[in-house]
């Protein structure tokens, strides 16, 4: 089988706050087509938003890409597109 | 996060306790809507100027005042923050609604769109159980004078061509509070309102606002004020890593000690139990649970006649502000939860001196760079009982009683369950009342699931 897709989501308490929660919900809660094949993790504060004004959080990391202004139909079609595409077609 | 209203509400939080905490909020607060709509960005109402007024507006909510009774527009921010300083009182009534936020939706009505095809068959006509709607120019008029939105028409068109318009406040409200004032703004009428925070939550406008007393406890931690935190048994939903890391972080802001509502709530349990039984004894027919501020002023305001039937156990937060008192008469005790109608309890609470809702203890600890997942596991001196933790969740209550009430002499509970009051609730419970429906013991709760679904949480 091959190598799940890591999904990083930060859980810092401003990303939490500003929709890493609804994300983290994933962990338990993972679209059928998807489920089995992502390992989620929730991290302490990656400082992804230290340089930036709030505007970019939340932040989560998919195979290491870093994406900011997460919401779960975002992170869920990206680890769609990794899963049938195989890898970062952009 | 779900919505815009609800992100610009935290993220404004955000920025507030971040200038409290560098001391530069008096110099800055004026500049803050400027700064989140700076010209030539994209406005979200009509123009920026409008962003910036209702942002203003939402400042001065933050400041814990009322921005209806606003009597100098040209007042800046600043002074209200020196004001607020000066004034000690707590905000009350605790929501309000700003005027220049509401977009004064229009009411609700059913209407054909350009989507009706005139058809043959016009299913619309033969459904409409008062014939308000004809057919002319091969197109569906609805006569209003006849019209009683029962929505019949709408089931049945082919095309999806007619459609209900929504006014979100109104159709959330439960009694019937908010309603368009002469100016055409909605309005909250306080004589029916119950705090239950739903047209606060369902607003797309983000016109109804807490009046918050995030400064205020601010401003006693700044001043060195030894304060305890309460913190309601929905929290363990609602923060990442559980709770001992979130009362760390509580610790970590700078309050002196945490106590979990949840060991109120014990107290609650057993007293409430030992209530039942007594009520029972004596011949009552019927208790209401009383924890749930919301649901009890749906009783006193909507269905007096069940006053006598409400337990007269103090809630878990009142119980919990005892306790903190008890350990700490020199402290200033801070409820945290969901909830907004705890503000209004708090008012004649006399051991609770402050309310934070979870967004606005979330704002404090992001402002004031915490970060929740990288704290420590506070060691909770005594963790509270599961039953007592479940509190917050719908039917919790009566599960706690039910396994305080064991013994074959006890009276048995017949339970009933409200999870989550709508419009129908007040007649359901005029019923209760008037001994038509069977129960002697009824859990109410204001938001659906109970306190986990409040108005005010960070995990809906």
């Amino acid at each position: 089988m091959a190598e799940k897709i890591k999904l990083e989501i930060c859980c810092g308490t401003t990303c939490f706050m500003l929709g890493a929660a609804e994300i983290m919900q994933l962990a338990t809660n993972m679209p059928p087509d998807l489920d089995g094949h992502v390992e989620v993790t929730g991290l302490a504060c990656m400082n992804a938003c230290l340089n930036e004004n709030l505007g970019h959080s939340p932040f989560v990391r998919i195979d290491g890409k870093l994406i900011g202004n997460a919401t779960v139909e975002m992170v869920c079609d990206e680890l769609r597109k990794r899963l049938n595409g195989g890898g970062d077609n952009e | 996060m779900s919505n815009g209203a609800e992100r610009m509400r935290r993220e404004l939080m955000i920025r507030l306790v971040r200038e409290f905490r560098a001391g530069t909020l008096a110099d800055n607060i004026d500049r803050i809507p400027v700064q989140l709509r700076p010209q030539n960005s994209p406005a979200t109402r009509c123009c920026i100027y409008h962003d910036r007024a209702v942002l203003k507006y939402r400042l001065m909510a933050l400041l814990g005042f009322d921005p209806k009774r606003e009597t100098d527009e040209t007042k800046p921010l600043k002074e209200y923050y020196e004001e607020a300083e000066a004034e000690d009182c707590s905000p009350e009534p605790p929501i309000t609604v700003c005027g220049a936020g509401c977009a004064g939706c229009p009411s609700s009505r059913v209407a054909v769109t350009e989507n009706c095809r005139g058809c043959f068959a016009r299913p619309c006509v033969y459904a409409c159980p008062r014939g308000a709607i004809s057919v002319i120019d091969q197109h569906a008029w609805i006569d209003y004078s006849k019209c009683i939105k029962c929505g019949k028409c709408l089931q049945v068109c082919p095309f999806n061509a007619i459609i209900k318009t929504k006014v979100p406040c109104e159709d959330a409200c439960p009694t019937g509070a908010i309603r368009k004032n002469e100016f055409g703004v909605a309005d909250i009428d306080f004589d029916k309102c119950i705090f239950c925070g739903k047209c606060f939550a369902k607003c797309p406008f983000g016109a109804v606002m807490e009046r918050s007393e995030l400064v205020r406890v601010l401003r006693a931690l700044g001043a060195g004020r030894k304060l305890v935190a309460m913190i309601a048994p929905s929290a363990q939903f609602q923060f990442p890593g559980g709770i001992e890391k979130l009362f760390s972080a509580v610790k970590a802001a700078g309050f002196h000690d945490v106590i979990e509502v949840a060991l109120g709530a014990e107290l609650t349990t057993e007293h409430e139990a030992h209530e039942f039984i007594e009520r029972m004894k004596r011949g009552d027919r019927l208790m209401t649970t009383s924890c749930c501020t919301a649901f009890v002023e749906l009783i006193k305001k909507h269905v007096p006649q069940l006053i006598p039937c409400v337990s007269d156990t103090p809630s878990p937060m009142k119980y919990a502000g005892k306790l903190a008192k008890e350990k700490y008469p020199d402290a200033l005790t801070v409820f945290v939860g969901p909830c907004i109608a705890k503000r209004h309890e708090a008012l004649s609470a006399e051991n609770v001196d402050m309310v934070m809702n979870f967004e606005e203890l979330g704002a404090l600890l992001a402002g004031s760079g915490i970060d929740i997942m990288s704290q420590p596991e506070w060691k909770l001196p005594r963790p509270a009982i599961a039953t007592a933790r479940n509190f917050a969740k719908s039917c919790g209550v009566t599960d706690a009683i039910l396994s305080e009430l064991c013994g074959d002499d006890l009276p048995k509970v017949n339970g009933k369950f409200f999870n989550g009051i709508d419009a129908k609730t007040a007649k359901m419970l005029a019923l209760y009342a008037a001994g038509k429906l069977p129960g002697n013991f009824i859990e109410g709760m204001s938001c659906e699931g109970g306190c986990v679904g409040g108005p005010c949480s960070l995990v809906k």
